[in-house]
């Protein structure tokens, strides 16, 4: 109750200054205040110049995995000579010889001499007689007239064009020679090296540790696919049922406060862990396929889930109990007045949690290994959806992962190049998860 | 004349819709309602007064057990609804919800349309067999609550952009759209302006006529304006029940008195 005593004392006692003028201990306040935004203008600059820096480089080192160094040849192949080389024992060689003598043929045109051998040509370009007789067999029509074939450059060609290699560090071996640079500069004043879009980057698969040209990171899309899919059937309803059996039906006792705990304590659990119980588990004791992205996805799924169970039950505890009451006062069960209402009003939160867990799920690496999907499992696509599931593969970080420790350093390249492609699924993701929280609030 | 009159009250005497019997409630070990025992009749208002914290609101969330959803909550004694025990065993309290229809202290309409405000209990009960039955229950329940004329123009907008005395008014065609027979409200002009509460407090003039009304209310003018009967609690004690006017003319129990005139609360 209000007491009319208390005001009757002393008066207010005057400050005795003018508003005007800032009295020591607001000038200290300020100061305080416009340090603290200080420093937290200085936190973002620096998170945001790392993340410069971060995005510089990836696309600097990433970018060149999507190009790649092509022998541009202009081919012309009459019926005799097909014929001829057709008829010889070692036939591919046959023709090889008659790429070289083309290649030496327009060197000469353009006033370019250098001596080179097959042996040169085969240190820069594999074995090319093997893609022309492939051509030539398969479309047979094009004999007699000029066929432009883009040739795929060695990983030196590459290297010693970007700088990588150079001329002073180079040793005489069987992958390059330093005669072999005079061919390259003739053949780039020539204009028949150049670059192009690697396809086969995007689409291919993992290729050898001596052919880093070769690889493509496409398989390994296709294995992280099947295992997010996985990932999503199991996590999303098995978390948010759990959440939501938590947070609205369960008792309080010491049993779910245990369970609690322990979901909170799994998502801090490092993931190797789930990597070796997925490995024991599924792989030794169920005997589920080893490298299969099935198994991939229930070892992601366990480590998912808390992250899912945990922001959904935030959301469900953030819709306000007025609207449980509204719903139970109209006479709806508590299941009505949950998945009526409070569900609903839930689901941006749960969205957001989910697409998180997904996109941690989707760069994990440490529990592939374990299970045996690493990089180079991913040799060719799965034959349909069901083998999609169960057959070796791997996924796009375990193939970074692969990539960034073999030994030719254009695999590191294609290392900084598969990242780029994680960070646009991730993006991808995100972006998903931005277009459906708008949706569901602007239902509201 | 006399005759009459007699007639009269045994109508009002007979017609009790809600009786309460040595109700206790506990929160964990706290003694939030003491022996309370209530006669409520049918088709009148009847008003809680009280202080803050005396177990007014608490005691009106036992008739629709709406208790139910505090874990450490625990009823003792007999709530008898048309002289059932609602607190029986074989009691569904989702059935009793639908049968004591409540209005909450803050306006709490559901972030939907109007229109599936009012039509989300019929819905739930089976009470309307095709669209048109719907909208019809929904058109009156509407004009129950007096609002219809507000919103007939817009039962798609949404029912959170109302103001709050219409959100109130919603929230009252909501609770009246399932067919119940008892209305509990609980503190539902708290927080409406006067104007709005002018309007509300009319409308449970009107709802009298249909249903039993119980309202808990802070304001003791708006106790007396509105209601028939009058119950005061104090502590967990029902202290005093009788006519409205007799409460606020000639309280029998001091306390009672003490409230009334302000010295304490």
């Amino acid at each position: 109750m209000y007491d009319a005593s208390l005001s009757s004392g002393a008066a207010p006692k005057p400050r005795g200054k003018s508003l005007l003028v800032q009295d020591a201990r607001t000038r200290k306040r300020n100061a305080a205040e416009k340090r603290f935004r200080a420093y937290g203008m200085t936190a973002i600059l620096i998170g945001l110049f790392f993340l410069v820096v971060l995005a510089v480089s990836i696309i600097r080192s990433g970018v060149p995995a999507f190009t790649q160094t092509v022998v541009d040849v202009e081919f012309t192949l009459t019926e005799e000579q097909y014929t001829a080389a057709e008829g010889e024992l070692f036939k591919t060689k046959a023709y090889e010889g008659l790429l070289i003598e083309q290649i030496r043929d327009t060197l000469e045109a353009r006033g370019l001499e250098v001596a080179f051998d097959a042996g040169a040509i085969e240190r820069l370009l594999g074995k090319p007689g093997g893609t022309l007789r492939e051509h030539y067999r398969a479309n047979e029509q094009d004999l007699g007239s000029p066929v432009s074939f883009k040739l795929a450059a060695a990983s030196r060609v590459d290297g010693y064009l970007t700088g990588r290699v150079t001329r002073e560090a180079l040793q005489d071996s069987r992958f390059m020679q330093a005669s072999d640079l005079d061919l390259i500069d003739a053949l780039v004043s020539a204009d028949i090296i150049t670059r192009a879009f690697n396809w086969n980057f995007i689409t291919g698969a993992d290729s050898g540790v001596d052919n880093p040209g070769g690889a493509g990171i496409g398989a390994s899309v296709i294995g992280s696919f099947f295992m997010m899919l996985v990932v999503l059937a199991l996590s999303l309803p098995i978390g948010v049922a759990a959440s939501i059996y938590l947070e609205e039906f369960a008792p309080q006792n010491r049993f779910t406060d245990l369970i609690e705990v322990n979901i909170s304590n799994l998502a801090a659990v490092p993931s190797i862990v789930f990597g070796i119980l997925g490995l024991a588990v599924f792989i030794q004791f169920m005997h589920l396929p080893q490298s299969a992205p099935l198994v991939g996805g229930l070892v992601l799924t366990l480590m998912t889930l808390p992250t899912i169970i945990i922001s959904t039950r935030a959301s469900l505890k953030s819709v306000p109990p007025s609207i449980r009451d509204a719903a139970l006062g109209v006479g709806a069960s508590k299941m009505q007045a949950v998945f009526h209402h409070v569900l609903p009003l839930a689901m941006p939160g749960i969205l957001t949690g989910t697409i998180i867990g997904l996109a941690q799920a989707l760069g994990e690496t440490a529990p592939l290994l374990l299970i045996g999907m690493v990089g180079f499992v991913a040799r060719g696509y799965p034959d349909g959806v069901l083998a999609g599931f169960t057959e070796p593969n791997s996924a796009m970080p375990a193939q970074i992962y692969t990539w960034a420790a073999r030994a030719d350093a254009s695999f590191y390249e294609k290392a900084w190049g598969g990242i780029i492609i994680l960070l646009i699924f991730l993006l991808t993701m995100n972006i998903i998860a931005i277009i459906l929280r708008r949706r569901f609030e602007r239902r509201w | 004349m006399k005759d009459n009159h007699i007639a009269e009250n045994e109508v009002a005497t007979k017609n009790i819709k809600i009786a309460a019997r040595d109700v206790q409630v506990y929160y964990g070990d706290t003694h939030a309602i003491k022996d309370v025992n209530v006669e409520i009749e049918d088709k009148t208002v009847t008003a809680f007064i009280g202080p803050s914290g005396c177990g007014k609101s608490t005691f009106l969330r036992c008739i629709n057990r709406m208790n139910d959803t505090i874990d450490v909550c625990r009823v003792v004694g007999d709530i008898l609804i048309d002289g059932e025990d609602i607190y029986d065993r074989k009691v569904d309290p989702v059935q009793l919800r639908a049968k004591v229809g409540m209005v909450f202290q803050k306006p709490n309409p559901f972030p939907k349309s109007i229109y599936d405000n009012v039509a989300y209990g019929p819905r739930i009960h089976g009470l309307a067999r095709n669209k048109a039955e719907l909208d019809d229950i929904v058109e009156r329940a509407l004009r129950r609550g007096a609002i219809w004329n507000e919103v007939k123009d817009r039962l798609d907008a949404p029912g959170t952009g109302l103001s709050g005395g219409q959100q109130q008014r919603l929230c009252i065609a909501r609770a009246v759209a399932t067919e119940p027979e008892v209305l509990l409200m609980d503190e539902p002009c708290s927080a409406l302006d006067p104007i709005a509460t002018a309007q509300v407090e009319e409308l449970i003039d009107e709802l009298r006529q249909n249903y039993s009304v119980v309202i808990v209310t802070h304001s003791m003018q708006q106790a007396a304006r509105v209601s028939q009967k009058t119950a005061f609690f104090h502590l967990g004690n029902l202290v005093e029940f009788g006519e409205t006017d007799k409460i606020f003319t000639a309280p029998e129990d001091p306390r009672t008195e003490s409230y009334i005139t302000g010295r304490i609360g």
